[in-house]
C-alpha cells in the first residue's frame, strides 16, 4: 500500500496519449468529460456493464491493426439523393464532402466551429446525463473528439445527410463527436455508412424537440479487422419521433450503445438492429431507455444472425419513472444461432416505477427451423438458399423498423449478398 | 412412373421397423389411393419418399421413372417430378408466400436446365391458378400459411402443386382437417391436375376424399405392407366394414 504512484492506471496512460484539442466554446465541456473519465475510470474486464464484451482493445493505447477492407459492392444508398459529408480515418474531408448547405438545416464542422450557441449548450451535455451506468468510453470521446459535425435542423431537411466513412490507414484510431439538434417539427433523416477506421470511437447526441421527427439508418460493416465503440445519447421532447436502426456486417468488436430520455409526453423511440458475423466476430448491443413522460412508446428490436464462433450480446433496458404513466414499452432480442460454435449472451432488463404501465421483452436463441426447412427444400429450394430465405425472414422484424422503402430494400440487398458469400 | 420395390425403413433415433418390404407401382395418369389404419406407416411412406430427415431406408428400393429417388436430396426429388402434398403445412412467418413459390419454381426450372420464368410470366399464372383455388391476393402475399385456417392450408398446398407441375403427386391424408366444402374445392383442385402423363398417391383415412378424387387402384396398408390391393370398391369395403375384416382376411 502507499505506492499509489507507481500503480499502474490504465485510465491515465491512455489519455495521455490523446491531445484535448480547444475551440473555446468547448473547453469547458471538454473539460468536465475529462474529469469524469478520470473519476470513473475506462472499462475494464471486471465491470458489469462489460461482463460479456472484453473492453481490452478498446481502451488499449494503441489501435489494433485493422487491414483495410476493399468494397465490391456499389456504395449503399448511392442510388438516393442526399447530402454526402465524409470522414477519411475520422478526418472531415471537404473535397469528398458535398456543399454542407441545405434549407432547413445548418451544418457546422465541429473542428473549426466559431462559437456556436446552441452546440455550447449541448456538447457534452446528454452525454453527461446519460451516466445512469458509467460509458466512460462516451466521456472520453466529449473530451478528446478530434473532428464531428454540429447539425442544426430548423425545418424539413431538403434531404438525407448520409456520414460516410472512409478507412485507408491501417492503424488510424478516429474519435468523432456529433451534434444533432431537431428544432420543434423540424425532420431529418441521417444515414451513416462505411468502415471509419481501424479503431472507432464515436459518440452522437440528438436533442429531438417537440413535434420533432429524426430517423437515423446505419450500416457499419463490411470491413473484418474493426474495432468500434459508438454511441447514441438522444433526448425527446413532447410528441417528438426517434428511430434508430443499425445494420451491423463484420467486424472483431463492436459496441453499440444507445441511450435515449424520453423527456416529453407522447414522444416515440424506436432502437433497432440487425447484425450478422461469421467467425472471428463480437457484435454488442447495449441499449438503455428511460421513460419520465407520460403515454410514450419505446421498442428495442435487435436480430443477430451468428456463425462459426461468432459472438452476440444484448444488454437493454427500459426504466420507467415515477409518474411515466401510460408508458408503453416493449423489447425483444433474439439470435438465431447457425452452428453450435456460436453464442448470444442476452440481459434484459427492466426496472418500473409507474403503476399503469405495459412493458414486455423477450429473448430467444434458436437454430433454423428444420420442419419450414425440409418444407422449402420438398418443393425445390436448394438448402442454401433455403437457408438464406428463412434467415432473412427471421431478420425481417428488425428490419421492418425501417420506415422508408428505399433504405429497406437496400439493406435487405446487403443482407443477401453477406449471406449468399456465407455459405454454411 | 413410381416403382416400390419391397422398401423396408426404420426410424433413425431408435430401432424401430416402419415399413417392412412395401411393393407399389404408380403408373402416369392413374390415381392410387392408400387407406390404413393409425400406424401402419401411410406418412412415413409419404415422408420418406419426399426425402424428411429421421428414417433410415434398411432395404429395397424407390425410383421415379427409373431414377433412384432414394439417393437424391429432397430438392432433387422435386426437381424430378416428386410433390408431397403435407398433412400438416408448415407455417414460416417472414417468408412470403409469393417470393416462396416463385423461387421454388426457378430453382427447379434451373436444376431441368430449363429457362427462369419472368416475374410478369409468374404472376399472370399464379393469378389464374389461385383463382380456381378461391385463393385470394392478401393470401398470396401474407407468410407461407401463416394464420392461414386449415382450408387455407390445403388449398395452398394444391396450389403449389399446380405452379410446380410435378410428374408424381402423393397427398398425404389431404382432407384432413377439411370440412366438406373445403375438401370439394381441393378436389376440384386436383381433379384439374389429373392428366395422363401424371401420377397421384392419396392417403386418406376415409372414403370420402375418394368419392371426390375417383382412384382407379385402392391399396390397405397395415403393420409397415401392402396387405390389400383392388379397385375403388375397395376403399366402400373399409368405410362399411372397419379395418378387421380385411385385417383378418389377410392374417
Amino acid at each position: 500500500m502507499g505506492e499509489a504512484a507507481t500503480k499502474p492506471n490504465p485510465t491515465e496512460d491512455r489519455l495521455a496519449t490523446l491531445t484535448m484539442p480547444s475551440n473555446g466554446w468547448a473547453d469547458e465541456a471538454r473539460k468536465a468529460a475529462a474529469a469524469r473519465v478520470r473519476e470513473m475510470g475506462l472499462p475494464g474486464r471486471r465491470d458489469e456493464y462489460w461482463k460479456f464484451t472484453r473492453p481490452d482493445t478498446l481502451v488499449q493505447l494503441d489501435a489494433p491493426q485493422a487491414a483495410l477492407f476493399h468494397n465490391d459492392e456499389a456504395p449503399l444508398f448511392g442510388e438516393m439523393d442526399r447530402l454526402k459529408i465524409v470522414f477519411v480515418d475520422g478526418v472531415f474531408d471537404a473535397a469528398q464532402s458535398d456543399d454542407l448547405t441545405m434549407s432547413g438545416v445548418r451544418i457546422d464542422r465541429l473542428a473549426d466551429s466559431a462559437d456556436i450557441h446552441w452546440a455550447a449548450d449541448l456538447y457534452g451535455t446528454l452525454e453527461a446525463n446519460g451516466h445512469y451506468v458509467q460509458r466512460p468510453l462516451a466521456a472520453m470521446n466529449t473530451a478528446y473528439a478530434t473532428d464531428g459535425v454540429l447539425i442544426h435542423v430548423t425545418d424539413k431537411a431538403e434531404k438525407p445527410i448520409n456520414f460516410i466513412y472512409l478507412h485507408e490507414n491501417e492503424t488510424s484510431d478516429a474519435i468523432l463527436h456529433h451534434v444533432v439538434k431537431l428544432d420543434a417539427g423540424a425532420e431529418l433523416t441521417l444515414l451513416e455508412t462505411g468502415p471509419a477506421a481501424a479503431r472507432f470511437n464515436k459518440c452522437m447526441e440528438v436533442d429531438v424537440a417537440d413535434t420533432a421527427t429524426f430517423h437515423h439508418v446505419r450500416a457499419q460493416g463490411r470491413d473484418h479487422e474493426r474495432r468500434a465503440a459508438t454511441h447514441i445519447f438522444a433526448r425527446l421532447g413532447t410528441e417528438s419521433v426517434f428511430k434508430t436502426f443499425t445494420l451491423t456486417v463484420n467486424g472483431r468488436l463492436t459496441r453499440n450503445e444507445c441511450v435515449v430520455e424520453l423527456t416529453g409526453d407522447d414522444a416515440v423511440a424506436h432502437v433497432a438492429g440487425a447484425c450478422v458475423g461469421d467467425g472471428d466476430f463480437h457484435h454488442d448491443d447495449t441499449v438503455f431507455v428511460t421513460h419520465d413522460a407520460l403515454r410514450c412508446e419505446s421498442r428495442q428490436v435487435f436480430k443477430k444472425v451468428l456463425r462459426n464462433g461468432a459472438v452476440g450480446v444484448f444488454q437493454g433496458k427500459i426504466l420507467v419513472k415515477e409518474g411515466a404513466q401510460k408508458t408503453d414499452g416493449y423489447q425483444i432480442s433474439q439470435s438465431l444461432l447457425l452452428d453450435d460454435d456460436s453464442q448470444f449472451l442476452a440481459k434484459p432488463e427492466l426496472e418500473i416505477y409507474a403503476d399503469d404501465v405495459a412493458c414486455s421483452h423477450g429473448s430467444t436463441s434458436g437454430a433454423i427451423d428444420e420442419e419450414a426447412l425440409f418444407y422449402l427444400r420438398s418443393r425445390g429450394v436448394p438448402a442454401d438458399i433455403a437457408t438464406d430465405l428463412l434467415t432473412l425472414a427471421f431478420l425481417a422484424e428488425a428490419v421492418e423498423e425501417i420506415e422508408d422503402e428505399d433504405l429497406r430494400t437496400a439493406l435487405v440487398d446487403r443482407l443477401q449478398g453477406w449471406l449468399e458469400r456465407h455459405r454454411g | 412412373m413410381l416403382n416400390i420395390n419391397d422398401l423396408h425403413v426404420q426410424l433413425e433415433e431408435e430401432d424401430k421397423q416402419i415399413l417392412k418390404g412395401v411393393n407399389l407401382t404408380v403408373e402416369a395418369g392413374k390415381v392410387h389411393a392408400i387407406m390404413g389404419p393409425n400406424g401402419s406407416g401411410k406418412s412415413t411412406l409419404s415422408y420418406v419418399l419426399s426425402g424428411r430427415d429421421g428414417y433410415e431406408v434398411t432395404g429395397g428400393e424407390a425410383t421415379l421413372d427409373g431414377e433412384d429417388l432414394l439417393d437424391m436430396e429432397p430438392e432433387e426429388r422435386a426437381a424430378a417430378g416428386l410433390f408431397l402434398a403435407f398433412q400438416y403445412p408448415v407455417e414460416i412467418p417472414g417468408v412470403g408466400n409469393m417470393t416462396f413459390l416463385r423461387t421454388a419454381v426457378n430453382a427447379q426450372r434451373k436444376a431441368r436446365g430449363e429457362e427462369e420464368l419472368s416475374a410478369a410470366d409468374f404472376l399472370k399464372i399464379i393469378r389464374e391458378r389461385a383463382k380456381a383455388l378461391k385463393i385470394d391476393a392478401d393470401m398470396l402475399k401474407r407468410p407461407v400459411n401463416v394464420g392461414f385456417s386449415g382450408g387455407e392450408k390445403k388449398r395452398n398446398e394444391i396450389l403449389q402443386m399446380a405452379m410446380l407441375e410435378p410428374k408424381m403427386c402423393i397427398l398425404d391424408e389431404t382432407d384432413s382437417g377439411l370440412d366438406v366444402d373445403a375438401m370439394k374445392l381441393v378436389a376440384e383442385g386436383v381433379n384439374a391436375l389429373r392428366n395422363e402423363g401424371r401420377g397421384f398417391l392419396v392417403i386418406t383415412h376415409y372414403q370420402r376424399l375418394l368419392d371426390h378424387i375417383k382412384p382407379d387402384v385402392v391399396h390397405i396398408m397395415a403393420d409397415g405392407k401392402i396387405v390389400k390391393t383392388g379397385g375403388p370398391e375397395l376403399a366402400l369395403e373399409v368405410e362399411n366394414n372397419g379395418y378387421a375384416d380385411i385385417l383378418a382376411e389377410v392374417a
